[in-house]
């Protein structure tokens, strides 16, 4: 089963990497003469599941290099009681391939912890699959509200928000700053653009903003034309997209290949560098809300982007890159901790409380949920994402697509 | 009721699709009807075409060739026998030494293969896991008809569509190259014994189908403006089901078959209510009602039409 499970070792390139950036750790730190030292440390697996292909791979990608990045720092650190080594697993984003991902690493005893999980359908599935094993496991992904709200679970906790709070601020952007009254939403029919759709319509009905019609389509469809066509009739002053970056990208394009210029609003799920590269000029104004800041705008962002481009990568950290290193450390600062012993950890992840991050204060709540407070709006300005902040939309230079619709045609 | 510029619409993006299915479904019929093979690749052959037609526009903007006609000419001959001549190589690797192995075998064999080009795409092709954009290399701009909205390019892409079939058509039935994938169709061992080589037409046979399936993959990325390479999973599905719908050795057939379902789909999303959740299922379903009431497939006869 190796091949569906998807193992994707870390390329030998990355092992000298991280294994030079150890090295240089310990000679600077340690010096020359002590490497009897390092060698004699107990070593522990770490297991990082994400999606490394299909449609969301960018951010599997720039999740596992950053997990990368934090056990290459903690292996270069000489106050580390162990050494850390890496079993790098691919969900392919589908729930089955996940859960069989997480067996993998689970039934591996000297695996102390998982890093799991960017899709929420994936996640949501792996939860008693983790509790089984008792294996602990920190999404740093996936936002969907059950995977921590769902059971009582000591093994299972999360360092990002989830889909909650994020639509509701949503909701309320759209209806009381920006003015938008009607609203026609799509999702994909995963449990992922479900929830969205879920807390979104409940943030709306809140904020008192009106929704004209609710459609579900396939994961990874490819064709959005009669959907489009449908909503076109009903004049929406915005359409929502509840799902991941490569249908968001087709349902903005080819909202515009339709004519339609109603305002285009995403979800965290779109909040990528792949999504302005392939939606193209399509991506101008469009909005999206993200848990936690920028990543340059966080408390340690810079640092955290400074590593992370020593590191060379192929890939960019993308939007949950930050989350997947931090939840790294988490991990290994628990293992430094209570040691190499599954229960104890989970134990003390499910507990965490008061820790300053580069993401900021990091508290979970008794359910191993991190309550991030800090939703951040964003913006499609000229090919970038632009805190909206600091964008010129929110100065008045420019218009949001949509709004220039609703005032002609009004 | 909807509108009737809804209906006019709708009807209008059920033929673009379907025009991207049928260019994937001439190709299954085609090996089907000349050699009795499934090649469960042609779906990944399809994403092939699209990325070698999104390199070379790469190529193009290198070597500064500034003309986009000219552009979209050479985008086209060079991912069309870039293709074909990977679709060949398929057809050796997998096709020809299964060629007295059991169905299942060649099934499997080319069922991998379709997984080692998707892979292959993903590793080697710079960041292969996005989605890519596709250059707009066609005229941009609309009509809107009475709230119908057609673009210009649409109306390229449908017309580069039926020449690129009326193509196939006229090779099947007004070439000597046709002529002996015809006769190898109705009876491979009596068209070798009146002298048609059977291993050229094979290989050209194959040519032609991967080809086919580049000027697919093409205006697939031309229509929506991206690429992925998963496309040809959904694609190579919906690409053999409408060659079966048709009847498989039919190209007519194909052509109906990918028509039909691109229609099916379009209709199920925007006439049923939550049908957009069902699209898929209302058009397989009629699928499986094909296997059952009339397994050859709308025009499928073993008989001297096909192929």
């Amino acid at each position: 089963m190796d091949d569906q499970i998807g193992e994707v070792g870390v390329s030998r390139r990355e092992l000298l990497k991280g294994g030079a950036a150890a090295g240089i750790g310990l000679v600077a730190v340690g010096g020359l003469g002590r490497p009897a030292r390092a060698q004699a440390k107990k070593v522990v697996k770490l297991s990082f599941i994400g999606p490394l292909t299909g449609g969301t791979a960018s951010n599997g990608l720039g999740g596992r290099n950053s997990f990368l990045l934090a056990v290459a720092e903690r292996n270069a650190d000489p106050k580390s009681k162990y050494r850390y080594e890496t079993i790098v697993l691919d969900d392919e984003c589908k729930p089955t391939v996940g859960v069989q991902a997480a067996l993998k690493a689970g039934s591996d005893p000297e695996v102390i912890a998982s890093v799991s999980h960017y899709c929420s359908v994936v996640a949501i599935a792996t939860v008693d699959t983790f509790n089984k094993l008792g294996l602990p496991s920190m999404v740093w992904g996936a936002v969907l509200p059950d995977i921590t709200y769902g059971h009582t679970y000591v093994e299972v906790s999360r360092v990002n928000g989830t889909m909650i709070n994020q639509n509701h601020i949503a909701a309320d952007f759209a209806v009381k700053k920006l003015g938008f009254k009607t609203f026609s939403i799509i999702h994909d029919t995963t449990d992922y653009g479900r929830g969205h759709a879920k807390y979104f319509t409940e943030g709306l009905g809140r904020a008192g903003g009106k929704i004209l019609s609710t459609t579900g389509t396939a994961k990874d469809q490819k064709d959005y034309t009669a959907e489009l066509t449908k909503i076109k009739a009903e004049k929406p002053e915005v359409i929502y997209y509840g799902g991941l970056t490569p249908d968001g990208v087709r349902v903005k394009v080819q909202m515009d290949k339709l004519g339609i210029k109603a305002q285009f609003q995403g979800t965290s799920g779109i909040k990528s560098d792949t999504f302005i590269e392939t939606a193209g000029p399509s991506a101008e104004g469009v909005y999206c809300f993200v848990e936690g800041a920028p990543t340059e705008k966080l408390p340690g962002g810079k640092k955290f982007l400074e590593a992370y481009a020593k590191m060379n990568f192929k890939e960019p950290s993308e939007a949950y890159g930050p989350f997947a290193y931090v939840a790294t450390h988490l991990v290994i600062e628990a293992i430094e901790e209570v040691g190499a012993d599954r229960a104890k950890v989970a134990q003390k992840l499910k507990r965490t409380k008061k820790r300053d991050t580069i993401i900021g204060p990091v508290e979970f709540d008794e359910h191993g949920q991190n309550t991030v407070p800090l939703i951040t709006t964003h913006v499609a300005q000229d090919a970038k994402w632009v805190v909206w902040e600091d964008s010129e939309y929110a100065t008045g230079k420019r218009e949001l697509p949509g709004l220039k619709f609703k005032r002609e045609r009004t | 009721m909807p509108p009737l510029e809804v209906i006019l619409q709708q009807a209008f993006n059920g033929l673009m699709l379907g025009v991207m299915y049928a260019l994937i479904a001439v190709g299954f019929t085609l090996f089907f009807g000349v050699l009795d093979v499934i090649h469960f690749s042609h779906g990944d052959i399809f994403t092939l075409g699209a990325f070698a037609g999104l390199s070379l526009t790469f190529l193009w903007g290198a070597v500064g060739l500034g003309n986009p006609a000219v552009a979209l000419l050479l985008t086209f001959l060079g991912a069309l026998l870039l293709t074909g001549l990977i679709g060949v190589g398929a057809e050796r690797a997998c096709v020809k030494p299964l060629a007295k192995a059991p169905p299942l075998m060649t099934l499997l064999a080319t069922l991998s293969l379709g997984l080692v080009i998707r892979e292959a795409i993903l590793i080697f092709y710079p960041r292969g896991a996005d989605p890519k954009p596709f250059p707009a290399m066609l005229p941009q701009g609309l009509w809107e008809i009475g709230g119908v909205v057609i673009r210009y390019e649409n109306l390229v892409i449908l017309a580069i569509g039926a020449g690129a079939m009326v193509l196939v058509d006229l090779i099947i039935n007004r070439t000597r190259v046709g002529a002996s994938m015809r006769a190898v169709a109705q009876d491979a061992e009596a068209a070798q014994m009146m002298g048609v080589n059977l291993n050229r037409t094979v290989d050209f046979t194959f040519f032609l189908g991967s080809a086919l399936a580049a000027v697919a993959g093409i205006l697939n990325g031309l229509y929506y403006s991206e690429i992925h390479f998963i496309m040809g999973i959904m694609g190579g599905v919906i690409g053999f089901s409408a060659a079966a719908i048709g009847g498989l050795g039919n190209v007519y057939g194909a052509i109906l078959g990918g028509l039909l379902f691109g229609v099916l789909q379009t209709l199920a999303a925007a006439f049923i209510p939550r049908g957009s959740e069902f699209r898929d299922v209302v058009a397989f379903a009629v699928v499986m009602v094909f296997m059952v009431f009339k397994p050859t497939g709308i025009l499928g006869e073993k008989t001297i039409e096909r192929v």
